[in-house]
C-alpha cells in the first residue's frame, strides 16, 4: 500500500501542496498528468530523493517520510532505464543483492530466475552499451525487482520505445504483477499504457489528484500524447 | 527569358537570383575556409618548427652526453618522483572536491569556485612566493617543526617543497578535470543505487566512481604532465641547488645559465617526449571530453 498525506514538495521555483492519494496493496496504479506538472517529483518523494517541506508517505503501513531511500524498499525504474555501465547485464541484476551482502550462489540463483523471467538469459554476459533500447528497461525492470520489494516505481519506463518492443515490455509489466503481486505506481502519458496494464488510475491536474476510472470512455480525461 | 536560379544545396541555403550565383557563393566560401587554415596553419607550423629546432640542435650523441651526467639523471630521478606523488595527492584531494562541486549546492559554492581557480591564474612565481611566505609565518614554522619530526627533513627549500610546490597547481587542473567528469556522469544513476541499498558512499564507491574512471586517469595524468612543466613555484619555494631540489626544468634553467645549451636542448627533449607521452595515454585511456572541459 502506497499511501501519501498532504504532501508538500519544493523543488527550486516549482512547489506542490497538500497532495494527497492512497493506492492499495498489489494494485497497480498509473500516475498521469501534463508534462511538468509534479508526477516525477512525486515518484522521487516517495522514493526517499526528494525531501519533503510537509506532510507523510507510508508505505505498506510503514511511515517512511523520514527514511533513506535504501530503507524504504522500493524498486525504481528512471526513464532512461540509468543502468550501471561498468557492469555486466548479470552485474546491474545482481546489484542490489551484493549490496546487501547476499552469497555469490544465492546472488546467480536470483539472477538466473529474473533473467528467465525478463527473457534475458543468453544476454547476462553482455555490456549495458551493446543492448538494445527495450532490452535495457528489461535489465532495469529486473534490477528493481532483484531484491523483492514491496513496491515498485515506474518512471516512463516505456516511453522511448517503439511501439513492438513496448507491447512486449507490456506484457512483460503484466506478467511481473501477476507473478510477484508488486505494488506498481508507473508513470506515463498514454491512456492506452494505462488501461491495458492498470487498475487504478490517477491523474495530478493543477496539483491535486483525481482518479480516473479505468474502463471509462473520456480520452481527454487522460491527458493522452501530452508530451 | 531565363528562370532566376535557385541554390538548393540544403534546406536553409541561402536563394541566389543571378545565373552566377553559385559560383560567387563558393568564392566567397573558398576565401573564408583558406583564410582559417592560414591562420591556423600558422600557429600549428610554429609548433611544429620549435620541436624540429630542438632536434636538430642535439645529435644522439649530444643526448645521451648529457642524460648520463649524475646531476641530469639525479634531476630525472627526483622530476620522475615528485610528479607522480603530487599526482596522486592531487587526485586524491579533487576526486572529494569534484564530486562534492558537482553534486551538491551550498552557501559559498561561487567563492569556493573561484577559490580552486586560484593557482591556474595566479602566476606561477607568486605561488612560489606565497608557499615560501606561509612556511615563514608561525603556523608555517609549526608546520615544518612538525614535519621534520615526523619524516626527519624540512620542507622549504628541501624535496617536499618540490612535491608541494608541484601539488599546489597540479590539484588545480585535477579538481577541474573530476569536475567536469562527475558533472558527465548522472545523478541518475546514484539515485537508482541508493533506492536499491546503497548508501551514499556505498552508491559513491559502486557507482560513480567505476563510472569517473576515464576521468581519473585523465586527471592523474594532467597533474602528472603540469607537475613535470612547473618551474616558477619551484625556483621561489625550492631553490635551484644542483643534485637536491633539481628538477628537470631547473636542469633546463641551469645548463642555460651555465651556457650549455646542448644540454639544455637534450633535457627539453627528454621533456617533450614526456608530453607526447601524456597526451596519447589521455587520447587512448583516459576522457577526452573532461580534458576539453579543463583545458
Amino acid at each position: 500500500m502506497i499511501s501519501v498525506k498532504n504532501l508538500s514538495l519544493e523543488v527550486g521555483e516549482f512547489a506542490l501542496e497538500d497532495v494527497s492519494f492512497e493506492i492499495p496493496a498489489r494494485a497497480y496504479c498509473a500516475l498521469m498528468g501534463r508534462t511538468g506538472c509534479g508526477k516525477t517529483t512525486i515518484l522521487e518523494a516517495i522514493c526517499g530523493l526528494r525531501d519533503v517541506v510537509a506532510g507523510s508517505i507510508e508505505l505498506m503501513s510503514r511511515e517512511v517520510t523520514a527514511l533513506p531511500p535504501a530503507e524504504r524498499g522500493i524498486g525504481f525504474v528512471p526513464q532512461d532505464g540509468a543502468l550501471f555501465s561498468t557492469m555486466t547485464v548479470e552485474e546491474n541484476l545482481g546489484f542490489s543483492l551484493a549490496v546487501r551482502g547476499r552469497k555469490k550462489g544465492a546472488v546467480s540463483e536470483r539472477v538466473g530466475r529474473l533473467a528467465e523471467l525478463l527473457g534475458m538469459s543468453g544476454l547476462l554476459q553482455r555490456r549495458i552499451q551493446g543492448l538494445s533500447g527495450g532490452e535495457k528497461q528489461r535489465v532495469a525492470l529486473g534490477r528493481a525487482l532483484a531484491f523483492e520489494p514491496g513496491i515498485l516505481c515506474l518512471d516512463e519506463p516505456l516511453s522511448a520505445l517503439d511501439d513492438e518492443t513496448k507491447e512486449g515490455l507490456i506484457d512483460l509489466l503484466s506478467e511481473v504483477r501477476e507473478e510477484t503481486g508488486v505494488t506498481t505506481l508507473h508513470i506515463t502519458h498514454s491512456l492506452q499504457e494505462a488501461r491495458s496494464l492498470c487498475d487504478m488510475i490517477l491523474v495530478m491536474e493543477d496539483g491535486r489528484v483525481r482518479e480516473l476510472p479505468v474502463d471509462g470512455d473520456s480520452p481527454a480525461d487522460g491527458q493522452e500524447g501530452d508530451g | 527569358m531565363s528562370e532566376p536560379e535557385v541554390d538548393r544545396s540544403g534546406p536553409d541555403a541561402v536563394k541566389t537570383s543571378s545565373p552566377g550565383g553559385s559560383f560567387s557563393r563558393w568564392q566567397s566560401d573558398w576565401g573564408f575556409l583558406v583564410a582559417l587554415i592560414l591562420i591556423g596553419s600558422f600557429y600549428v607550423i610554429m609548433l611544429l618548427a620549435m620541436l624540429a629546432a630542438d632536434l636538430t640542435w642535439t645529435s644522439p650523441g649530444h643526448f645521451l652526453e648529457a642524460l648520463s651526467s649524475d646531476e641530469i639523471q639525479y634531476s630525472i630521478r627526483l622530476s620522475l618522483m615528485s610528479c607522480t606523488l603530487a599526482a596522486i595527492l592531487s587526485v586524491w584531494v579533487a576526486v572529494p572536491i569534484g564530486y562534492l562541486m558537482s553534486r551538491f549546492n551550498f552557501f559559498g559554492k561561487g567563492l569556493i569556485d573561484a577559490i580552486l581557480d586560484i593557482p591556474i591564474v595566479l602566476p606561477p612565481l607568486v605561488v612560489g612566493l606565497s608557499l615560501l611566505v606561509l612556511f615563514h609565518t608561525s603556523a608555517g614554522v609549526w608546520v615544518e617543526d612538525l614535519f621534520k619530526s615526523v619524516f626527519g627533513t624540512g620542507i622549504t627549500y628541501q624535496i617536499p617543497s618540490v612535491v608541494l610546490a608541484q601539488f599546489m597547481v597540479a590539484c588545480a587542473f585535477a579538481v577541474r578535470t573530476m569536475r567536469a567528469t562527475f558533472d558527465q556522469i548522472s545523478v541518475r544513476q546514484e539515485d537508482v543505487a541508493l533506492t536499491l541499498g546503497c548508501s551514499r558512499f556505498q552508491a559513491f564507491w559502486r557507482v560513480t566512481l567505476p563510472e569517473a574512471r576515464n576521468g581519473l586517469i585523465t586527471a592523474l595524468t594532467l597533474a602528472w604532465a603540469r607537475s613535470l612543466g612547473e618551474f616558477g613555484p619551484i625556483l621561489v619555494f625550492s631553490g635551484a641547488t644542483r643534485m637536491k631540489t633539481e628538477v628537470l626544468p631547473t636542469t633546463v634553467y641551469l645548463e642555460m645559465t651555465t651556457g650549455s645549451l646542448e644540454a639544455a636542448v637534450a633535457v627539453s627533449i627528454l621533456m617533450v617526449f614526456f608530453a607526447v607521452a601524456v597526451l596519447f595515454t589521455i587520447r587512448h585511456f583516459g576522457s577526452d571530453r573532461a580534458l576539453g572541459r579543463v583545458i
